[in-house]
């Protein structure tokens, strides 16, 4: 389990915290990814990461997803430091506590839609195996893909698939949905239909979203837009 | 499960592959199993063929150590020059009652013995042989001699006072036959005719031409040794006690007791370097075997680099993406290990029917195969080892792949 206890930050509140957050890819020239970000993102927030290509948005929701590990500052997750937690516990923290969408879909290609969304919760084990199946299809049900169960990524549209990724995304229930560019392969009617599935997920189950997106018009009806510059916070503010 | 069923499903996916490299591991398992058969079916059929033939333990009026001379004994010095050692009468003394006190506590056939060398001569040839004088009924209940006799019988020099059973390639050196009479002459120039009551054939060469029975009587009046014999045969109830009995018989009786582990010390050691060929064989067949689990598990993992990131994007940590790759060659390696099971019984199964003719004395054989399911157990741990080991060095890559780096080369 995470040794939570002892890595503690004294702030209290906040679901998500990047402290002076700096990632740099080490090269013969190194290549300043994130620099310095500092930002708190709080319970069912609807965020959209936006930026310039190369402005380090998605290497941002690698360091927020831990999936990559800062060069310099820290991460918490409620609170919890997780600069100094071994890879276990972070495969751990990302099992129970986040859901990724990726732009490409990122499903298991030899498993079915209603199998891709249960290996996350068989993984977890925190529900028994009825129950999974329930849930299971109950989130496609959601999405309006309870036709699709049996059908394979490659058996399903763009649209359908990203859809299935935001229910695998929801497996576990998650506290924070991290999305790189959801609606970046998909034409203007499976981009309504994501977005709008991430938006029902926000409201209904209190979940936050935090969605990286070169769609300014997207961008617009999320509640809180963080733009980056050449890896650094540009502006952070609240949209009416 | 999770990860079984997963890793299944990765190596179901890749069907040709995974057939091809479980046949490899099919047919090490397999021609292990079978050369293993054939191995040990020949080792112990060389082994019966050798301890039906020889005494289990062979006592011979010998000592390991020089027998002290009186004068050493008398006067405890550590040299003496100059004097003439005492003569000992070769022989074992009291032979029935040396035979008498190892029934007490030996299991088994005791047979005495009187051998020496004579020549045998018929129609103005000669040849030199070993002559061997026996009490015929003692003699059979020790040895297997009468199923190696092809004309006349053994038992005819019960009955028949200076009969004689030789080997058939002597006879037909001499141009002799059964019935013939031919005249032993012993070293001490004694010469007596026998009659040739039985022909036998064992296939080794030094007894067929150079070995010759006779009653024990007649051999003792031949060499000049009345009442004397130079050797107990014995053979066993428990073969496995041979060491045991020779070294107690040995202490007890002061002669040298040779059980036929040490009489065949050499050919032992022999078998031992022959297994240890083998089995570094069989070894080499399942390393090949791990190759082809390597390449496709490598394959996969390079195949798969896209659903390693997913993995663990959802939350798998790395020692499961690593027990994901080695199940896939474990899967491999049982798959191949219980086909390879299979394939070896079947060809040990074929092998064992094969006949062959080695020689126009012996007539059609097969081949000597050894069923033993330690031979399966070995080849099919081998192979799961291997499996394991191959899957294991893709699979440890697999762990380190960072997630990142899959998904920006995808997007």
């Amino acid at each position: 389990m995470i040794p939570a206890a002892a890595t503690r930050s004294e702030t209290a509140g906040s679901l998500l915290e990047a402290r002076s957050l700096t990632r740099i890819l080490p090269a013969v020239v190194p290549v300043t990814l994130v620099e310095d970000v500092n930002i708190k993102i709080e319970r069912a927030e609807f965020v959209a990461i936006t930026g310039p290509s190369g402005s380090g948005k998605s290497s941002l929701l690698y360091l927020l997803g831990l999936l990559d590990r800062p060069t310099a500052g820290d991460m918490l997750i409620e609170d919890t430091r997780t600069g100094d937690l071994s890879s276990a516990d972070l495969a751990r923290l990302r099992l129970e506590k986040i859901g990724f969408v990726f732009q490409f879909h990122f499903l298991l290609p030899e498993f079915t839609a209603l199998e891709n969304i249960l290996i996350p919760m068989q993984k977890l084990g925190a529900l028994p195996a009825k129950s999974q199946l329930e849930h299971a299809e109950g989130l496609l049900a959601d999405l309006g893909l309870e036709d699709y169960l049996d059908r394979r990524p490659a058996q399903l549209s763009g649209g359908q698939r990203q859809r299935v990724a935001v229910a695998r995304a929801l497996a576990n229930s998650p506290d924070l949905i991290l999305a790189d560019e959801p609606t970046g392969s998909l034409d203007s009617k499976a981009t309504e239909q994501v977005f709008d599935s991430l938006q029902s997920i926000v409201k209904r189950q209190n979940t936050t979203v935090v969605a990286v997106t070169h769609d300014m018009e997207l961008a617009s009806r999320m509640k809180r837009r963080i733009h980056l510059v050449d890896g650094r916070v540009d502006y952070d503010r609240v949209q009416p | 499960m999770l990860l079984l069923k997963i890793a299944a499903t990765h190596v179901r996916n890749r069907m040709r592959q995974t057939v091809v490299s479980t046949l490899g591991v099919a047919l090490g398992v397999g021609f292990s199993v079978a050369m293993a058969s054939l191995m040990e079916g020949s080792q112990r059929d060389f082994m019966t063929t050798l301890i039906e033939a020889i005494p289990h333990v062979e006592i011979r009026d010998e000592q390991r150590e020089p027998a002290q001379q009186p004068a050493t004994v008398l006067y405890d010095a550590v040299a003496f020059h100059g004097l003439r050692p005492l003569e000992d009468l070769r022989g074992i003394r009291n032979p029935t009652e040396a035979i008498a006190s190892l029934r007490e506590w030996v299991q088994g056939e005791f047979a005495q013995r009187l051998s020496g060398q004579a020549v045998l001569r018929y129609s103005g040839q000669d040849i030199g042989m070993t002559l061997v004088g026996v009490v015929p009924r003692r003699e059979l209940a020790v040895s297997k001699i009468s199923e190696d006799m092809r004309q006349g019988s053994y038992e005819a020099l019960d009955t028949t006072a200076n009969g004689l059973v030789i080997g058939r390639k002597a006879a037909n050196r001499l141009g002799a036959d059964l019935g013939d009479t031919v005249i032993l002459t012993s070293a001490g120039g004694i010469a007596k005719r026998f009659k040739i009551v039985g022909l036998f054939h064992t296939g080794v060469t030094t007894s067929d031409e150079g070995l010759a029975y006779a009653p024990l009587k007649a051999v003792q009046i031949l060499l000049e040794k009345p009442n004397i014999i130079n050797g107990i045969s014995i053979r066993l109830a428990d073969i496995k006690l041979a060491n045991a009995v020779a070294t107690r018989a040995e202490r007890q009786l002061g002669y040298k007791a040779i059980s036929w582990e040490e009489a065949n010390e050499g050919l032992m050691e022999a078998f031992v370097v022959r297994n240890a060929i083998m089995y570094t064989v069989v070894g080499a067949i399942l390393v090949v075997a791990g190759f082809g689990i390597f390449n496709i598990v490598s394959t996969i993992v390079h195949e798969k680099a896209r659903d390693i990131a997913i993995l663990k994007s959802l939350g798998f940590p790395e020692t499961d993406i690593q027990q994901i790759f080695v199940l896939e060659g474990l899967v491999i390696g049982i798959l191949g290990a219980i086909v390879g099971c299979l394939l070896g019984f079947g060809l040990s199964s074929y092998l064992a029917t094969v006949k062959f003719e080695v020689t126009t004395d012996i007539e059609m054989t097969r081949l000597p195969i050894h069923f033993s399911y330690l031979h399966y157990v070995l080849a099919c741990s081998l192979a799961l080892f291997s499996s394991g080991v191959a899957g294991f060095i893709p699979a440890r890559k697999a762990a380190k792949l960072n997630p990142v780096d899959i998904i920006r080369g995808a997007t």
